[in-house]
């Protein structure tokens, strides 16, 4: 026993400055659990101070009210209607696009400029600021193609928007089935569009619905955009319905409506100046946050089950 | 194989259709190739818009004045046209947004990929993405009605000392909108990209550099700081150069909470429009198409994406310049 602790002592200067490193160490683990502490408290604090400020007005005449000049009747009939009507003109043009864009780039494009050209374009218009959107919008929808401030307007804008998003994520599901499945589909006579078809996209559609889903989020909660084509804020009528009555029955009229949407009817009662229109702000927000929570909490789902379903 | 193609029929039922099936996947493999095509034209359009106006605003106003001047007010008589205030405003905050948003997000990412367990990582992960998934115009709310007030409360401990010793750059009683509020929760909001991206190209770092570290003795901090930190370099700067595009074009908060007034200065604690604020103040106008107020939203649109421009292209160059190879 004796040489070991003779060792010991003339180690202790290199055993100290290990255990001062060790402290180092783990104090930095503490502060990184803090910091993320820090972060999740934010998350809470925000959505608390939300419910409990909304909390009176949180019932079933908020939802079937216009907006009014008296914040006690005033309500999110509008701006809800005219949320889901954007959401579904938006989900018409992205979907497909940026699902076609997704599958040309991951399983057609060749190495070529015209594709290299594609790519960096997809990159780059993710990083546009979103209220360049709505320039673009105001610019070329509603001005030179003569929309207006319309329901398809504001579609179109947020399509483009959530595009980018939609064809990084239909490519990286792509990119995830391995060549393995291509080759059996070839092998088999398949031609390639009948392998992306049959095969491919059956495969990463839990997937690409993910990126779908988390685009959506994005688009219900963006409000520089509409704003800047002229979204009203005080809409006191409702498009009209899509399924009419009379002879053809369906009816296109809410596509070319004013609108109003739930960001922005919060943003409206947000720049009021009298409290009483702050309740209903921060009402609005726990609806709003709603929505996108629970698409987001959907999308994590989903993207969970379909990493555990398969293995290749 | 040529001597027993002459035996098989001219068309039998297998080939019958491949000159249609051929022709058809030409045909699916175009209308693919359009949809990608939309992005460029998309690119275009914005571009084309963007030019379009602001050449008709910089036949009114010349660019000279554009750059230089300090005064920005488009829609007072007499008119100024100068974009310096609007690009403080939106430098101000944005720096305000990465002091906060680079510390917590990189010491974030770092405890994330290098310290925490994989079920804590699993969990935390995905909670901390919802926090970048809040619609923007509800961090405004929170900007203005939650967190100055708790500055303002903070502040005015210290306010009136301050303001005696420095008078120029301290104010008695702090603005109810000022960019340090705006900044700082811009910040929280971009903090989830930063440390999901940089946690991502940590993660990438292969095994063998942490165990060959770990071998010589090091720490976990020390391998985490000294190990995975460089060689995940391009990708962290990747992310923060995203979140400076992020926080540039941030409009909603800093319009709710950041003041509208252009103001040129580099105060934090001063209200002051932004770029985007300044944009979203017009459209909430009705101004007629052809004015000059009109246009000039698209010349400041225009000064708005080049400048995330810049910043994306020195981020290019910058992760490029330090990409390592494994």
């Amino acid at each position: 026993m004796a040489p070991a602790e003779l060792s010991a002592q003339s180690l202790s200067p290199a055993h100290n400055a290990v255990s001062r490193r060790q402290l180092i160490s783990s104090s930095f683990a503490i502060l990184g659990l803090l910091v993320i502490f820090i972060a999740l408290m934010v998350l809470l604090a925000l959505v608390t101070s939300l419910v409990l400020q909304g909390a009176p007005r949180l019932n079933w005449k908020f939802f079937t009210s216009f907006p009014s000049s008296d914040p006690l009747e005033a309500g999110i009939l509008a701006a809800w209607v005219g949320s889901v009507l954007v959401m579904l003109t938006t989900m018409l043009f992205a979907i497909p696009l940026g699902v076609a864009a997704g599958i040309y780039l991951e399983e057609y494009a060749p190495k070529n400029w015209l594709a290299a050209l594609i790519e960096i374009n997809v990159t780059n218009l993710a990083g546009v600021p979103s209220i360049v959107y709505g320039l673009l919008a105001l610019g070329l929808f509603s001005q030179q193609l003569n929309l207006g401030e319309s329901v398809l307007t504001a579609g179109l804008t947020l399509a483009l928007l959530i595009l980018p998003i939609v064809i990084v994520t239909t490519r990286e599901a792509l990119r995830a089935i391995p060549n393995l499945l291509r080759e059996a589909a070839y092998a088999l006579g398949a031609s390639r569009w009948q392998m992306i078809w049959d095969h491919i996209l059956p495969y990463s559609f839990g997937s690409i619905l993910t990126g779908i889903i988390i685009g959506m989020s994005r688009a219900i909660g963006e409000t520089a955009p509409l704003i800047t084509i002229g979204a009203l804020t005080f809409i006191a009528f409702l498009p009209p319905l899509p399924i009419q009555p009379e002879f053809p029955f369906i009816s296109f009229e809410w596509l070319t409506a004013p609108f109003t949407v739930m960001p922005i009817q919060m943003f409206n009662w947000v720049s009021r100046p009298e409290q009483e229109f702050q309740v209903n702000a921060a009402a609005a927000g726990v609806v709003l946050i709603v929505m996108t929570l629970t698409l987001n909490g959907f999308a994590i789902y989903l993207r969970y089950r379909f990493r555990k379903g398969v293995k290749w | 194989m040529s001597n027993s193609s002459p035996a098989l029929p001219k068309s039998n039922r297998f080939t019958k259709h491949k000159g249609a099936r051929e022709w058809q996947e030409r045909v699916i493999e175009f209308v693919l190739f359009l949809a990608g095509f939309s992005c460029v034209l998309t690119t275009f359009a914005i571009m084309e818009i963007l030019v379009v106006e602001s050449w008709h605003f910089f036949q009114t106003v010349s660019i000279v004045e554009f750059v230089t001047s300090k005064d920005w007010s488009p829609l007072f008589e007499p008119p100024g046209y100068g974009i310096l205030p609007l690009i403080s405003g939106t430098l101000t905050t944005t720096a305000v947004a990465l002091s906060v948003a680079i510390p917590m997000g990189l010491i974030a990412a770092v405890y994330l990929s290098e310290f925490a367990s994989g079920k804590l990582r699993e969990t935390v992960k995905p909670i901390l993405e919802l926090l970048a998934a809040i619609p923007t115009v509800v961090y405004g709310y929170f900007a203005l009605l939650l967190v100055i007030p708790i500055l303002q409360w903070l502040y005015s401990f210290v306010g009136p000392t301050l303001s005696n010793i420095f008078p120029a750059i301290f104010p008695v009683e702090m603005s109810g909108f000022n960019m340090l509020g705006a900044g700082v929760v811009m910040g929280l909001m971009i903090t989830p990209m930063i440390s999901s991206i940089s946690e991502d190209a940590m993660r990438a770092v292969p095994n063998m550099l942490r165990e060959g570290s770990y071998a010589t003795g090091a720490t976990k901090l020390q391998t985490a700081l000294q190990v995975v930190f460089p060689a995940a370099i391009s990708g962290i700067f990747a992310a923060v150069i995203l979140g400076i595009s992020r926080a540039v074009g941030e409009t909603m908060i800093v319009a709710i909470a950041a003041g509208l007034q252009p103001n040129f200065t580099f105060n934090p604690l001063d209200s002051a429009a932004t770029m985007t604020a300044y944009i979203v103040q017009v459209s909430l106008g009705d101004l007629p198409h052809g004015t000059i107020q009109y246009q000039s939203i698209f010349a400041v649109g225009l000064t708005l994406v080049l400048i995330t421009l810049v910043f994306n292209i020195l981020g290019y160059f910058l992760s490029k310049r330090f990409r390592e190879i494994y």
